[in-house]
Parts: C-alpha cells; structure tokens; sequence
C-alpha cells in the first residue's frame, strides 16, 4: 500500500464558503494534533465571498475532495447538481448556486476542476476512503435514519474500505459496522446541525482497535458571517440559519426522523 | 425460474439493474377499500388479481434483500393497511432499514396510529406515510377517489400528524390544468399540516386511467434512440424490482403486464428489462415517480 499513514485525521465538509468556520476548524483540528485534514468538498453555497475558502485550505495544506458543488462551478453548469427534487428546495438552490457561481473567480473554478473525487489514507493499519457523496455517487445522501447497515457494509466491501467517510447531507453521524469497519458522514461546516445552536461540527478520527470518530462541535464568529451575508444581499432565511441553528431551506429532502428534529 | 424477458421490437432499449436499491412489497395485493377510476392497476374491493403477502414471505425477502444491499423498502397495493400483518411487517421491515407505505390513509383508526408510532419510535430507520389525494378539495378529489374520500383521507392526514408523522401527501395531477402545488400546500396548511410535504406526479394512462382519460398514443414509447444521452438512473428499473405474493416484477407500475415478471425470486428479478411497455414512457418523461425523492442509484 501506497497512501500516507496517520494516526489522527480530522475531516470536514459541506464549507459553503463559511470562511470563518473554516479557519477555526484548521486551528482547532492543529491544536488537538491532526497531522492530516481533509475537506470533502462543496466549498461554496450558501454562504458569502465564495472566493475565500478555496485559498484558505489550499494555503493550509489540506487535502480537498471535490463535491457536486464544485464540480458544478468547475464546469460552469447552471446547476448545483445538489440532488433536490421539491420546487422549494429548488428555489433556494438556485439562488445559492447563482450567487456562488457570479462571485467564483475562474482560476478558483478551474482549481476545483482539478479536485479528485475520493481520497485513499491510513489510519493506522486501516484503509480510509473519504469521498463526498457516496463511494459510488458525488450527490447522494447518506442520512442517517435512511442508510441500511448492511448497505454500508456492501460499500466497505465493494470500495475495499475499513473506514468510510462523507458529507453532503450537512448532518454528522456515525455508524460502526462489523470487523471494527466504520462510516461517518461528519458533516458541515458551513451551516449549524439544525438543532438550535449556532456551532458548527467537524470529526477527528484516531487509529486503534477498534478506531475511533469524534464528532467535534466549534462556535466560531457567526455573527460576522452574518452580517456578511446582509452584506452581500443573500436570502434572508440563510441568514436566520446562521444566527439561530435551525435549517429554514433545503429541508424537503430530509427523511422525516431528521426533519422532526428541527423546527420547521 | 428466471424468466427469460425479451424485447419484441428491435428499437427496444433494454435496461440493466444497476443496484437493488428500492425493494417494493405489493403487500396490499389488489384488494382495495377505493376503487379511484384512475388507478393503473384497477384496485378495488373485489380485484384479487394479487393476494396480500403474510409476514414469512416479507421476512424471507428481507433477508434476502440484506445481501443485495438494498438501501430502502416501499409498502404499496392495493391498500396496504388492510392487510392484518402490516403492523408485524414493518416493524420487521424497519430492522434493515427504511420504510415508506403507501396508503389512502381511510382506515387508520387510533389503535392503528397508536401502533404505528410505537414501530416507528422503535426504529433507527426512518417510516414515511405517503397519502395519495388526488386533489387540493372535495370538488376535485372526490371525483377521482369516491364521493367523501377527501374528507375521510384528510382526517387520516390530521391523524398521523396528531402521532406525529410527517407524511407525504401525493397527488397524480395532469400534465396540463391541474391544480397548482401551491393550492395542495394551502389545503393542507388549513388543515393544520404547518410545513407539507408533497409529491405530484403525473398521470400512467394504465387501468382504469384509460376508461378516465385516455391510454398511451402508439407514438408514446421509449426507443433506443431516446436513451442516447439520457440518465438511466431515472427509470425505476434501474434500482427496483417488486415483489408479490405471485413473484417478483419489474416494477410497481407494470404488475398487470404477464411481461413484466421476472422470477420467483429475488435474485431470479435481476436481470436486464426491455422498456417496451407503453407506461416506461412516462417513467422515462417524469423520472423516479414512484420514489420519494429522485433516483440515488448507483453501481454497488
């Protein structure tokens, strides 16, 4: 085997060009001994500037994945490919995306273009795929009320992978299958966990046996991300995610377990 | 015995099963206490075309379906909660993963719900509901449904909230002069459903859809050509198959059609399927219309 080994990683996703939340978890995940990070994907969305976040984890080393998102933006589709079927849903969307893609610079696109889709490490003896979506698919969703355990032993199987990790959904979860193999979607680092607090959630993964997964939560500046986003004229309902926790768009695609735990 | 399906005509795409994604359960068989006139299977109180299935034939699939990786279960009929074993079965089903039902929603008493919310609270996995109405009001429901079948489904809807489900008010609507989503969302918002989910799908001119409106043109077909840049992941069949109590078949929309079954068994249903049946056309128009959200297929 060929990848790098580590024993501790720290993965996050889902940045959706929250450049604040962004520099805190690089500072944090350093702090608690990361040796590797990685980013697995959709840089920008929702939030503004979107040209902030592609320098900051290309001058912080991190290994970056690329999602739907930026796969979009590198091809200058004129869609996010987020995988949403309600008009609602859509309509959000489309705003995010066409305000992403007016303020990317090219060079930032065309950086995105070369992002590769998965990544292959070590964590200790284990081999770790992190990939956006899923191993097979760049958007699909991997929620936590709706993922069969034995779907994702079949994907452990099929991509030769002890650990498996993904975003996409912007909700972290865990699930530890059979022979100490493990799935995490760890998340977003954009937007809160729909759950009333305004923090953001990344993972840290250490080598052992079995190995582990820390969900970590981090409050970082959102109200200046805020006022921001006021700033630059975005949704007003993006901004109340921001400030209070609670998802106000984009909720049509949860299952219901998750949408019951939110407040719309 | 796996059937050998093949395609009549020579421009007849034939599609493969990408991954088993969607393991559907003709769990109400055709036995149905509506008889809508535009039901593609033509339910109703006598159609015993298929048969309920019991608890032992849902409980071997499952484990069968353990090994093929499927990701989510789909309830349907018929109407589902006429079936005595539902309850046992989904709470079997909600051990492997999720599961949606689709229902009419008119014969959910309270003990029912009451149940239901116990399998569903039990659960890792999510239990969606999905209520067909066909309209946003009696005027245009019950012309479809059967006189005073909005009322009684929207009580069904006021009940499920009540136990605290979110269900998934569906409605085939024509493709052209229906009702708006903001008119079911405004319906439903007067009913207390705060945040609606809702799913409108288009008409499958199969059954009785015929009698009502009108069957498919002989020019309504899926070619070879028309698959030439086009996202297979679409089609139904490219992540399902259903089961019955009569064997394992294509897909939930083509159960009336001897062509459309596969095989005995699940693994005897997973072969290649020529798309050469009329309603593949409107499954190739609307994509994933009998999925809760689109198509998630993928290759594992």
């Amino acid at each position: 085997m060929s990848e790098a080994t580590f024993s501790r990683i720290a993965a996050f996703g889902g940045v959706y060009s929250n450049h604040l939340a962004l520099a805190r978890v690089i500072e944090d995940a350093r702090h608690r001994g990361a040796e590797a990070l990685l980013c697995l994907g959709d840089l920008g969305a929702f939030g503004p500037h979107p040209d902030r976040t592609p320098a900051i984890l290309r001058d912080s080393g991190v290994q970056t994945i690329r999602g739907n998102y930026d796969d979009s933006l590198a091809r200058g589709l004129d869609e996010c490919q987020c995988g949403y079927t309600d008009p609602r849903d859509n309509y959000f969307a489309r705003l995010s995306y066409q305000y992403t893609l007016r303020n990317t610079r090219e060079e930032n696109r065309a950086w995105m273009g070369t992002l590769p889709d998965s990544l292959r490490l070590r964590l200790g003896n284990r081999q770790v795929l992190a990939c956006h979506g899923s191993p097979r698919q760049m958007n699909e969703f991997l929620w936590e009320s709706t993922t069969p355990t034995h779907f994702l032993e079949r994907l452990c199987e099929r991509y030769e992978a002890d650990i498996i990790l993904c975003t996409h959904t912007g909700l972290h979860w865990q699930r530890p299958l059979e022979g100490s193999r493990l799935f995490a979607n760890v998340g977003a680092i954009g937007r809160p966990a729909n759950d009333g607090e305004t923090n953001v959630w990344y993972a840290l993964l250490d080598e052992g046996e079995p190995p582990t997964i820390e969900f970590v939560p981090l409050a970082y500046d959102h109200q200046t991300l805020a006022d921001e986003m006021r700033d630059e004229k975005l949704p007003g309902e993006f901004v109340e995610t921001i400030e209070t926790g609670w998802w106000t768009t984009c909720l049509e695609i949860l299952p219901s377990k998750e949408r019951r735990r939110g407040k719309y | 015995m796996r059937l050998n399906v093949v395609a009549t005509r020579p421009d007849v795409p034939v599609q493969p099963l990408h991954a088993l994604d969607h393991l559907w359960f003709q769990v109400g068989g055709t036995l149905c206490n509506l008889e809508c006139n535009h039901c593609f299977i033509s339910c109703g109180p006598t159609n015993d075309s298929f048969g309920m299935m019991d608890l032992s034939q849902v409980q071997r699939l499952l484990e069968d379906s353990r090994r093929l990786g499927v990701k989510e279960y789909y309830f349907t009929g018929g109407e589902p909660f006429l079936n005595r074993q539902l309850l046992p079965i989904l709470e079997a089903t909600l051990r492997y993963g999720p599961a949606t039902v689709l229902t009419n929603a008119t014969v959910l008493p309270a003990r029912t719900l009451e149940e239901l919310r116990r399998v569903d609270q039990a659960s890792l996995y999510s239990l969606e509901i999905r209520v067909s109405i066909d309209g946003a009001s009696p005027a245009t429901n019950d012309p479809i449904r059967g006189e005073g079948t909005f009322a009684r489904a929207m009580e069904g809807v006021r009940g499920l909230l009540r136990y605290g489900f979110l269900p998934i008010i569906t409605a085939m609507q024509p493709e052209t002069g229906g009702e708006s989503f903001d008119d079911f969302c405004q319906t439903l918002r007067a009913a207390g459903y705060k945040h609606p989910r809702i799913k409108l799908l288009p008409p499958l001119r199969l059954g009785r859809e015929i009698v009502r409106s009108r069957g498919y043109t002989e020019h309504e077909r899926v070619t070879r050509e028309m698959m030439d840049g086009y996202d297979d992941s679409q089609l139904l069949c490219s992540h399902s198959r259903i089961a019955t109590d009569r064997g394992v078949y294509v897909c939930p929309i083509l159960i009336d059609s001897p062509a459309a079954r596969l095989g005995d068994t699940l693994e005897e249903g997973l072969g290649p399927f020529p798309l050469e049946a009329a309603a593949c056309y409107s499954c190739y128009l609307y994509g994933a219309i009998c999925s809760n959200v689109s198509a998630s297929p993928g290759q594992a």
